[in-house]
């Protein structure tokens, strides 16, 4: 079908895209391979998890760096390892950066540098979220047109 | 390059001397006595101070001497002249008294009288400078008094001028010089001093001498000096009777000593420097002064007494002479003295300071050396941090490269350019190899590497190293065996991921370079290298000649494959000797074992013996050269970085041992070491069995066997692994020695050996023989004489097809074993043919694919604990792919509770970092849990029918950290293995692998 193919070459594409854009690496490709029939909506689920964890953590990491004086740089730290080990999971390669150099702040105990990273953190994610929801939307209109995604 | 690399090797060699030169040096002897510099310093100063004075009393005592004897030979000098003068005065004294003789008496009249006398006595005054003046006395006898008045016209006086009273004899001064005219007409007899003089005078004849007194003119001291004038002539020998018979009168005059000493003093040098006394020391006890006074301050300390003779012996008279001055202080020897000290003390401070500067900068030195030893020591630290660091950041991007190459592999590709990306992949996993290798090698050049001592089963890491390269080999056809000496104890403690890793690395090594023959790998006890020599010297002895046997034409060796081997020492002919000892010593073994046993460590010589091409001997000494490769060609025909060598020299010396190798291009190389392992004494079950204990099922005890096999050194091997499962073998090196001793157990109805099974070696079995065997089999079978068909098998390297169906038909088992034997395997295969224990799939030895991870998996309960949410999913995901059932924890303290005895999970992976209980700690109370439950378990049962294994569950950590201290932790706190996140197949499966695959046998 015309139509499926060129919804497959769109997929493609766009995956492709993400990869070259570095939004998401190897590891995302490994998730993909992990999806089948036992397990059809994987990549979804562990995407929304992630999603979920996201806003959990940058949240809290956004009430504890508004504090003006006192800010529990260990809080901050721990929740940007969690966000850390959850982007390299997932293959979110440049969230992960974001968390590396985070996690640098944290250390030197740098609330500037923090929430300048916060910041980035809370762009990326934003960024990737909206690319991830797109490939999604495309996935799904491909299977329903009947195509599949390899 | 390689002039870089074996520079920075040099250096490291120097800097090792230089530590060891150093620590030598410290030992000189300024240095070991550097706490007593200062002491010598004092030392030195208070022996030169001694010296010193030594030398000033030395010289001051030679100035005294020298002082002393110029006072003596001075004082002597002027009693000497004094002497003389007086005497020569007294002659002038004697010449008057005789002409006082000669004239008054032997003329008559008298040619003398008052006047004459003066005149002459006056005008010879000069003779007589020391007499004040001279006078006679006439001898008067009291009856001849008046007369010799009126002869005279006065009266005789006393001293007093008074007239004298009568006495016995008178002596009147009749004559007299003018300077003591006063005298005149006085009697000299009425002095007592006078007399007395007159008297002695008259009766020796002599000049005698009063003592001294104060003269009455001038008040100086004197002496007043009488010489008697006689009458007649006198006999040769007068006595003293005659003598004063014929004294007629007394010429006396007083002498003026002090002003003679004074007169003879101004005459001579050295006046003013000494003082002169003397003394009329007659009686001793009383000396009475003549000259100089009586209490003068001089130097009281030194004088000379020297004699004076003025000719009268009734008297005695002596000289004293003394300084004037005490003597000065020599100021020469205190000059000389103290230059010298000051000399001395210069010098000792010279070569105390001298010496302080050694040690300074000895010390200095140490202290650099030290700094230097640190800061390279950072140095590596730093570039090993750099290392470990440029890896991780290696990896990240390499597992996209690896990703999106197998990525590229799965889609449609044409054949070149799968080939490309296959090249690519192939690269990208050799440069990850590398990354670990170049981190281990600098683990060990840091010294960080530690080795642990943990008792492991050697022979089962050896079984596993060869089951790695089974594929390999047999793709090549190569022959791969292993065989360890009975000797070597089952269990020793060392460091056994270490020494795979060598293993691994040489039989890798023996692997890539051999294409034909066969890669062998020997342990024995080093204690048993040296019979082997010897055997080899004995089979020269005999005639090496045999070392070949010609067999079909071609040169055909006694080793285990049939081609010849580059060390000859691994050919039947020694390695029988080594079985043969084995043997011999079989039953001597539990007194063996006790002597073995008393010895803490145990030496074990491996070597691994191939058949490849040999290393050239240019290369030979630059083997075990990091990135040194026999030539550049090597890399680019077979791969490899070369570093390996090197990593396994390190690792060996490390263990205690050396690594050495022998090689012959175009035949072969054989690399052999020893290390040095603890041995274990009694091991409590439990460490045993807790991770690489051999898990061989005893099912087989007392079975017998026949190996079949022309080959006597693959046929010891094939033994060997049959022991292992206690199965007894016999060695038949043809099918019809095999089947006749076969036959004869059979007609004499099974006394002796009576086989279960036959294992026949491939090529023994293609030589030509097949169907004679099949043929007694069966008839036996009909005989009747065989109660059981024993069954037959055939070992391989590999097989094809055809073969098998040939080995089919002739009668052998279906399940053929295939080479390289490994007990586990051998006895899989064994439960097939025999039908003994439960059937179980035996060839799995096919370690690649995710299939095999897949059949590995399924089925199994596995926990996955992580705190991240996605993590646990992802890894729960992965696992469930290849069939595992997966439960998730998201804790340290939920895992707990989930593991709590008795649960039903195969394995746990466990992430490390997590709030609250990290994996570590986890792990570690897993652990405490388990062992305290197989301690009940133990206790309560009967260790027969206990479950096979304990409680251990098999935990692997989850980490994103590729360093390997991460690695030793995890060992440390009792987890089994690791994987990196995210999960990677292959990695996955070799840890997953160590204890899925012994299991399905051990687990019956």
């Amino acid at each position: 079908m015309d139509i499926v193919s060129q919804l497959q070459r769109q997929f493609i594409d766009y995956s492709a895209s993400l990869h070259h854009e570095g939004f998401v690496d190897d590891q995302f490709t490994q998730l993909q391979k992990l999806q089948d029939e036992n397990s059809p909506d994987f990549v979804v689920e562990v995407a929304s998890l992630f999603f979920e964890d996201c806003e959990k953590l940058i949240n809290n990491m956004a009430r504890a760096l508004e504090q003006q004086q006192g800010v529990d740089f260990k809080q901050v730290d721990a929740s940007v390892h969690q966000l850390k080990g959850s982007s390299s999971s997932i293959g979110a390669v440049r969230v992960k950066n974001v968390c590396i150099s985070f996690r640098s702040f944290c250390e030197a105990q740098n609330r500037e540098g923090c929430l300048r990273c916060l910041q980035q953190v809370t762009h990326e994610y934003s960024l990737l979220k909206n690319k991830l929801q797109t490939l999604f939307r495309l996935e799904q209109q491909l299977l329903a047109a009947g195509g599949s995604i390899k | 390059m390689g002039l870089k690399q074996q520079q920075s090797h040099h250096h490291s060699v120097a800097v090792k001397v230089n530590e060891q030169m150093g620590t030598k040096r410290g030992y000189t002897f300024i240095q070991a006595n550097r706490a007593w510099l200062p002491k010598f310093l004092l030392l030195w100063v208070m022996v030169m101070a001694f010296l010193s004075t030594w030398i000033y009393k030395k010289m001051d005592a030679d100035n005294k001497v020298r002082r002393k004897e110029v006072l003596s030979s001075m004082c002597d000098q002027r009693a000497r002249m004094l002497q003389d003068q007086f005497s020569v005065s007294v002659n002038h004294v004697h010449a008057l008294a005789i002409l006082v003789s000669t004239f008054h008496y032997y003329k008559n009249p008298s040619a003398i009288d008052q006047e004459t006398f003066a005149e002459y006595t006056a005008r010879t005054a000069f003779e007589r400078p020391l007499l004040s003046g001279v006078a006679y006395a006439e001898r008067v006898i009291n009856s001849e008094r008046e007369k010799f008045e009126r002869q005279h016209g006065w009266t005789i006086k006393t001293m007093e001028k008074e007239p004298s009273p009568i006495r016995d004899e008178y002596a009147p001064v009749i004559f007299s010089q003018e300077t003591v005219s006063y005298i005149e007409s006085l009697d000299m007899m009425s002095g007592e001093e006078d007399r007395e003089n007159i008297l002695r005078a008259r009766a020796t004849g002599k000049a005698v001498l009063t003592s001294p007194f104060r003269l009455l003119g001038s008040h100086h001291l004197g002496v007043v000096l009488t010489f008697p004038v006689y009458k007649s002539k006198l006999p040769p020998t007068p006595t003293v009777e005659e003598r004063i018979e014929a004294t007629a009168g007394y010429l006396g005059g007083a002498f003026d000593v002090e002003s003679l000493v004074e007169n003879l003093l101004g005459q001579l040098a050295g006046n003013q420097e000494i003082l002169v006394n003397v003394y009329d020391v007659t009686n001793p006890s009383d000396p009475l002064i003549m000259y100089g006074h009586q209490n003068q301050d001089g130097d009281l300390a030194l004088l000379h007494e020297s004699k004076l003779d003025f000719g009268d012996p009734f008297r005695r008279h002596q000289m004293i002479c003394r300084y004037h001055q005490k003597a000065p202080t020599s100021w020469t020897a205190l000059t000389t003295a103290f230059l010298f000290f000051v000399i001395c003390l210069l010098v000792g401070y010279i070569l105390y300071g001298a010496a302080i500067h050694i040690v300074k900068v000895e010390d200095d030195f140490h202290e650099m050396q030290e700094l230097k030893v640190r800061a390279e020591a950072a140095d590596v630290a730093k570039s090993q941090q750099f290392l470990a660091t440029v890896s991780h950041e290696i990896r990240t991007p390499m597992n996209g490269i690896l990703g999106m190459l197998a990525l590229l592999l799965d889609t449609d590709l044409s054949s070149t350019q799968r080939d490309y990306a296959q090249t690519a992949q192939v690269c990208g996993k050799a440069l990850i190899t590398l990354i670990n290798e170049v981190l281990d090698r600098a683990k060990i050049e840091a010294g960080k590497l530690e080795l642990e001592t943990v008792p492991f089963n050697l022979r089962s890491i050896l079984d596993d190293v060869l089951s790695l390269f089974s594929e390999k080999s047999r793709n090549k056809d190569v022959e791969l065996a292993v065989f360890v000496s009975d000797k070597v104890p089952a269990m020793v403690k060392g460091d056994p991921g270490r020494f795979r890793q060598i293993i691994t690395n040489l039989v890798g090594n023996s692997v890539k370079f051999t294409e034909r023959g066969h890669i062998f790998v020997k342990v024995h006890l080093a204690e048993n290298a040296k019979p082997m020599v010897d055997a080899k010297g004995e089979t020269c002895l005999n005639g090496g000649s045999d070392e070949g046997l010609l067999i079909s034409g071609a040169r055909q060796f006694k080793t285990l494959s049939g081609y010849e081997a580059a060390d000859e020492r691994n050919s039947w002919d020694s390695f029988k000797h080594l079985v043969a000892d084995e043997e011999s010593r079989y039953d001597a073994s539990i007194n063996m074992t006790v002597a073995d046993e008393a010895s803490e460590n145990v030496t074990l010589m491996v070597s691994v013996e191939d058949t490849g091409i040999g290393i050239p001997l240019i290369a030979q000494d630059r083997v075990f050269m990091p990135f040194m490769q026999a030539d550049s060609s090597t890399s680019r025909n077979y791969g490899g970085t070369g570093i390996g060598l090197s990593i396994t020299k390190c690792l060996v010396e490390l263990m205690g041992g050396h690594i050495s190798f022998i090689s012959r291009p175009q035949v072969g190389s054989t690399f052999s070491f020893t290390a040095v392992f603890g041995r274990c004494r009694k091991v409590p079950y439990s460490d045993a069995k807790k991770s690489n204990a051999e898990d061989l099922p005893s099912g087989f005890r007392g079975l017998k066997a026949i190996v079949v096999d022309g080959k006597p050194v693959r046929a010891a091997v094939t033994r060997y692994h049959l022991k292992r499962l206690g199965i007894l073998v016999e060695v038949a090196s043809s099918v019809k020695i095999a089947a006749s001793a076969c036959g004869k157990n059979g007609s004499s109805c099974g006394s002796k050996i009576q086989p279960d099974i036959i294992l026949v070696e491939k090529d023994s079995w293609l030589s030509g023989e097949d169907g004679s065997l099949s043929f007694r089999m069966m008839d036996w079978k009909q005989n009747g004489h065989v109660f059981k068909l024993p069954k037959m098998t055939l070992l391989a390297t590999n097989i094809t097809n055809a073969e098998l169906e040939k080995a089919k038909a002739a009668g052998f088992a279906d399940t053929t074993i295939m080479k390289p034997m490994r007990a586990s395997m051998v006895a899989a295969c064994l439960h097939q043919v025999l039908g003994i224990g439960k059937k179980r799939q035996a060839g799995k030895d096919m370690p690649n694919g995710s299939s095999v991870l897949q059949s590995l998996l399924c089925g199994k309960k596995i926990l996955v604990v992580d705190d991240n949410m996605v993590n646990r999913r992802v890894a729960a995901g992965a696992l469930k792919k290849f069939g595992a059932a997966v439960e998730c924890a998201e804790s340290g303290k939920a895992a707990l509770k989930l593991l709590q005895l008795p649960h039903s999970f195969d394995a746990c992976f466990m992430d490390i970092q997590m709030p609250e209980m990290d994996g570590f700690e986890a792990t570690r109370r897993i652990r405490k849990m388990e062992s305290q439950a197989n301690e009940q378990m133990n206790g309560g049962l009967d260790e027969g029918s206990a479950r096979k294994g304990e409680w251990h569950v098999p935990i692997l950590a989850m980490t994103a950290d590729v360093i390997h201290a991460t690695y030793d932790e995890c060992l440390k706190c009792g987890m089994d293995g690791y994987v990196s996140k995210p999960f990677e197949e292959e990695n996955l499966y070799q840890a997953v692998a160590k204890f899925f695959i012994a299991k399905p046998i051990s687990d019956s």
